[in-house]
């Protein structure tokens, strides 16, 4: 028997309307109390917040945990840790491993490598690949993945170019109503490029990927989603012209959703001028223009979900010519502090609203458990000091790799840690 | 006397003085290319390393030459020669060179950026002999200096670049020096092959190079890389002679003399018509002799930068 008491909490629950500054008691991994003034038992682990923010655990719906594969990147262990330190109770994560997850044994083996890791406070959803192998060619068992467990389809990495095979998978996966995720790219248009196409990949010499690709894709999705129904969610959206596609689908009462990165909020096109490769990601670095509509999608609700696509790659797979390095950065350990120094300092969001798209919209739209703050509830909880400055330092990642372009940077609001599945973790 | 920074990287922010002083320099080291004897001391104990992961003969060449003239030690490292084929990484590949204590290094690589890269990396004065679609700036210098020759001044000339501007780091370059020497810039090529917001850098864009040609004082055609046509850029090389190819008849349009450059190697009677390439009023062959002019100046002055 496990009791928790975590003192001076500024409790956030926006789907009760919630936001009241209180104790909170927690037995056995369920929430027991919550008012002020509670007095610690005999047994119980005390903490005190100092009025931080404690909120619904914070899922990060686009993870890539490159195990099986890729352990010299990163490993189930390490990253979720990572999730940890960064504030989230759960994450999803991306079948671009080797194998791919694309039968139900890849499946079983995270979901038991991850129970062993932290005494399974992370939860792990896997996503399963939309076609075998992820070479777009036909579609995986998915009906018994989604038995399995997996809580949606995507060929992340790549697109799902084809357009009958997208339109098999929409049908196919409305059996069980899972969403199909789409790494949106017309890759007719991009190969070989490496940044955002205009003048900054004209000036720097380097080939562009233009922003029309990734509304060219959604488009195309849209509309056979009008057709022939399923749930269709954009992964990483990065486009201001992708964006007003899917604020349309919206307002005409499609099951469109979409999420945001915390770069693609962030940072512009000009940060590749340095060449330093942990400015490359895919869909790259936009222009302004981009970065504030992204801003505006996620204030007026087109934007759902800000989901980091953590990409670990190995220090030296990342210290190269900028031309062969991989695309992707980390992002678990960052994703609170710029959501809260780019959205709620500056007023573009609430905390309430930033709260809702960590964890109300993704849960959502993954089919989860709703998580509240309630007497007899489940304690799955965030909890993040939103005032305190803190500088970005690669060296205190849990990651196992370090890449990213926001070391040095100056950010308000930390994650502070978890409660999930009876356990705790405290920075 | 001395250069702003000890890297030559690009053309991009380089101030008009730094290239003046690299262009009066080069006055001097080509009168040495006259002498009976062609060889100054300049460099004596210097080492350089010739960093080439793309194949290159005549930039290659002409660094080497200068750098024999200039009294240097140097090392010549090829891409198909060199342990890259064993996997391992520029990084390592630079560092290592590096730990042999070199002065200076001379980097030709397919990746833009990688001449940045790399004078991160060590310590060396970097010199960057042409970054994938992005920089060649000892190509433009020579290209600058050749006009310079021939026309005394580059305040108000008209150069226009013509080709394929969107794979070519000549362009970039010379759009970059031209300017910066008070030019008037133009770029004329298939629109497929003019790359995205150029305009922006404060040049003209044609696609018609018979509306451009009465207005300019020399045209430097770049080499049209005929893999460009594989990937569909555009129909046939036939058409492109036709639209594009600077011909005799086309000149003589033109109401004065148009002096030709090319950085070479030539396709005849593609971009450029034979008796074009061998007229007066070519300068292909003064672009060669300038260019070892013009690197010699160019590793004297970065030798002198503390």
């Amino acid at each position: 028997m496990k009791s928790i008491l975590l003192k001076d909490a500024r409790i956030i629950d926006p789907s009760q309307g919630l936001d009241t500054k209180a104790d909170l008691q927690i037995e056995n991994g369920f929430i027991t109390g919550i008012s002020a003034g509670l007095q610690a038992q005999k047994n119980s682990e005390q903490y005190d917040l100092q009025g931080s923010v404690v909120a619904p655990g914070f899922i990060d719906m686009h993870v890539h945990l490159r195990e099986p594969g890729y352990e010299h990147k990163a490993t189930i262990a390490t990253e979720l840790h990572a999730a940890a330190a960064g504030g989230f109770v759960g994450v999803a994560c991306m079948p671009n491993t080797n194998p791919a997850i694309d039968d139900t044994s890849i499946v079983r083996y995270i979901k038991e490598r991850s129970l062993k890791v932290l005494d399974g406070l992370v939860d792990v959803y896997p996503i399963a690949a939309v076609t075998k192998n992820r070479e777009g060619k036909q579609i995986t068992e998915m009906a018994e993945l989604s038995g399995a467990g997996v809580v949606a389809f995507s060929d992340d990495g790549s697109p799902v170019e084809n357009a009958q095979i997208m339109r098999i998978a929409l049908e196919y996966s409305k059996m069980f109503n899972k969403p199909i995720i789409q790494h949106a790219e017309e890759k007719t248009l991009t190969h070989g490029g490496v940044m955002n196409e205009g003048f900054i990949s004209t000036i720097l010499g380097l080939p562009g990927i233009p922003s029309i690709a990734e509304a060219l894709m959604i488009q195309r999705d849209i509309m056979l989603t009008v057709y022939c129904g399923g749930r269709y969610h954009v992964a990483h959206l990065s486009t201001k012209i992708g964006l007003d596609l899917i604020r349309e689908a919206k307002r005409n009462g499609l099951p469109v959703t979409c999420e945001v990165t915390p770069h693609h909020f962030t940072l512009q096109e000009e940060e590749v001028k340095s060449f330093d490769t942990n400015t490359k990601m895919h869909p790259p670095l936009r222009t302004q223009e981009d970065v504030d509509a992204m801003k505006e999608g996620l204030k007026d609700g087109t934007i759902d979900v800000i989901a980091t696509d953590h990409a670990p790659h190995s220090y030296d797979e990342k210290e190269v010519e900028y031309l062969y390095a991989p695309f992707g950065i980390v992002g678990l350990e960052t994703a609170i502090g710029l959501s809260i120094s780019e959205l709620v300092k500056p007023g573009i969001l609430t905390l309430p609203q930033m709260i809702e798209k960590f964890t109300v919209n993704p849960r959502r739209i993954l089919d989860l458990p709703h998580v509240m703050i309630k007497e007899g509830e489940k304690a799955c909880l965030t909890i993040f000091n939103p005032d305190e400055e803190w500088t970005v330092d690669i060296n205190q990642f849990k990651s196992k790799s370090k890449n990213t372009p926001f070391h040095g940077h100056k950010l308000s609001g930390k994650p502070v840690g978890i409660v999930n599945n009876n356990a705790i973790f405290i920075k | 006397m001395s250069l702003t920074s000890r890297h030559l990287l690009g053309l991009q922010g380089v101030p008009r003085d730094d290239i003046i002083k690299i262009l009066d320099s080069a006055v001097s080291f080509k009168e040495v290319l006259d002498r009976p004897i062609k060889k100054v001391p300049t460099l004596q104990g210097k080492t350089i390393v010739n960093l080439f992961f793309e194949s290159s003969t005549r930039t290659r060449i002409s660094f080497e030459l200068a750098q024999r003239r200039l009294s240097a030690d140097i090392v010549n490292f090829a891409a198909s020669t060199s342990s890259l084929s064993k996997g391992e990484t520029f990084k390592d590949t630079a560092r290592n060179i590096e730990a042999m204590k070199i002065d200076m290094v001379v980097v030709r690589h397919q990746s833009a950026g990688a001449p940045h890269f790399l004078s991160r990396i060590v310590e060396a004065n970097v010199i960057n002999a042409g970054d994938g679609r992005h920089e060649h700036p000892t190509q433009a210098l020579l290209d600058i200096f050749t006009l310079r020759e021939k026309f005394g001044m580059l305040e108000g000339k008209h150069v226009c670049i013509v080709g394929d501007i969107l794979h070519s780091r000549v362009a970039l370059s010379n759009i970059y020096g031209l300017l910066a020497m008070g030019a008037r810039v133009s770029v004329c090529g298939p629109a497929t092959m003019i790359p995205r917001g150029i305009e922006k850098l404060g040049i003209e864009v044609y696609y018609n190079i018979d509306d451009v040609l009465p207005q300019v004082d020399a045209l430097n055609v770049l080499r049209i890389q005929l893999e460009r046509q594989e990937g569909g850029l555009f129909p046939s090389l036939r058409e492109y002679h036709q639209y594009f190819g600077i011909t005799r008849e086309r000149l003589e349009k033109a109401d004065r003399p148009v002096t030709i450059l090319h950085p070479g190697p030539i396709n005849r009677d593609v971009e450029l018509s034979a008796d074009v390439a061998d007229s007066e009023h070519s300068v292909i062959l003064q672009q060669v002799l300038n260019g070892v002019a013009i690197r010699m100046a160019v590793l004297y002055l970065l030798s002198q930068v503390k």
